[in-house]
């Protein structure tokens, strides 16, 4: 999708000053995650664990979207969407795992999330995430 | 091409002229010459593009990473392969050592570092290498040892097929650039 294509799906994304957190211990996956939100124009920053996440919360950051991934040393995604759902933090995070079983995905969505997508994430991906969690402003 | 122009408008005799005439012929061959060099490559980088997903090497993802290269990161689907091939050498070989503690094998250790190729093998469109990660996940998770070697062995040598064949790719598409051509869109 280029950039016109993206602008006329959300034509008010530019001016939204929408910002992200990439929770993923993927290299590989950071670098594409973060790409496509860059493609969308949306502020961003990566983390490789859930504990990461949790301490640039604890540290004072705030994102209106976290994309968590659910396999991660240290603290994974669910644990993680737990903790910052217990200290009230209401970002929209939304799961990306390439675990598609059902049971993992109920626990997952349990945990907190507003939203799951299966991995490969993709522009089109991304974009039903942001539609699902209304950052899509209709003019 | 001005200064040609110019050239065969100051001309004043047939000897200049012819001189002049020539100076130009041998510079529109080269032209003519570049441009079937580049029709050649473009031909050969679309062939050998198809081959490619015919042959299973690459799926959709690997033509969605494509869409995310732009003039901003003109190198972007060849640093996220590299990362990925990163990723085959660091998770093969912890699986390896694993595998080596005969009688003591930790397999979950083999299922984590393959859960985790088979992910970004995924990301990266590497059809036959996720492919083969699915089938290591089940040997190792029922803990069928020859069949975790077999395998890992497979998804050894199926990377580096892949990264040779991308490394040509990749080869191609700069010859393109270097004769003055544009990389041609292909449709799979």
């Amino acid at each position: 999708m280029t950039r016109d294509q993206v602008a006329e799906e959300l034509p008010n994304l530019a001016e939204s000053k929408l910002t992200a957190l990439v929770v993923d211990d993927s290299f590989v996956n950071q670098t594409i995650h973060q790409k496509l939100l860059n493609r969308l124009g949306i502020k961003n920053d990566v983390v490789t664990n859930g504990k990461e996440a949790v301490d640039v919360y604890c540290s004072g950051g705030n994102y209106d979207l976290i994309l968590m991934d659910m396999d991660m040393p240290i603290m994974n995604g669910i644990q993680a969407t737990k903790r910052l759902r217990e200290m009230g933090i209401e970002s929209k995070i939304a799961g990306v795992t390439t675990r598609a079983n059902e049971g993992e995905k109920k626990e997952f969505m349990e945990a907190g999330l507003n939203d799951f997508q299966e991995k490969p994430l993709t522009i089109s991906k991304l974009l039903s995430i942001l539609h699902k969690l209304n950052f899509y402003v209709q003019t | 091409m001005i200064c040609k122009n110019l050239f065969i408008g100051i001309a004043i005799s047939n000897k200049l002229y012819i001189f002049f005439f020539s100076l130009l012929l041998p510079s529109r061959r080269v032209e003519r010459a570049m441009d079937t060099l580049i029709a050649q490559l473009q031909r050969r980088f679309c062939d050998f593009t198809i081959s490619l997903y015919h042959q299973g090497f690459l799926d959709d993802q690997f033509t969605e990473l494509k869409k995310l290269q732009d003039e901003c990161s003109p190198d972007f689907v060849a640093e996220v392969v590299t990362l990925f091939f990163e990723d085959c050498e660091k998770l093969i070989s912890n699986m390896a050592r694993a595998l080596d503690q005969t009688g003591n094998v930790d397999f979950k250790l083999v299922g984590s570092s393959v859960h985790q190729l088979k992910g970004s093998s995924s990301s990266v469109g590497a059809k036959r290498v996720k492919g083969l990660c699915v089938t290591l996940k089940e040997c190792c998770d029922s803990q069928n040892y020859e069949g975790c070697v077999r395998c890992l062995q497979q998804v050894d040598i199926e990377y580096k097929t892949l990264k040779a064949k991308l490394q040509d790719l990749f080869n191609l598409e700069q010859q393109i650039v270097q004769a003055g051509g544009r990389i041609p869109q292909v449709d799979i």
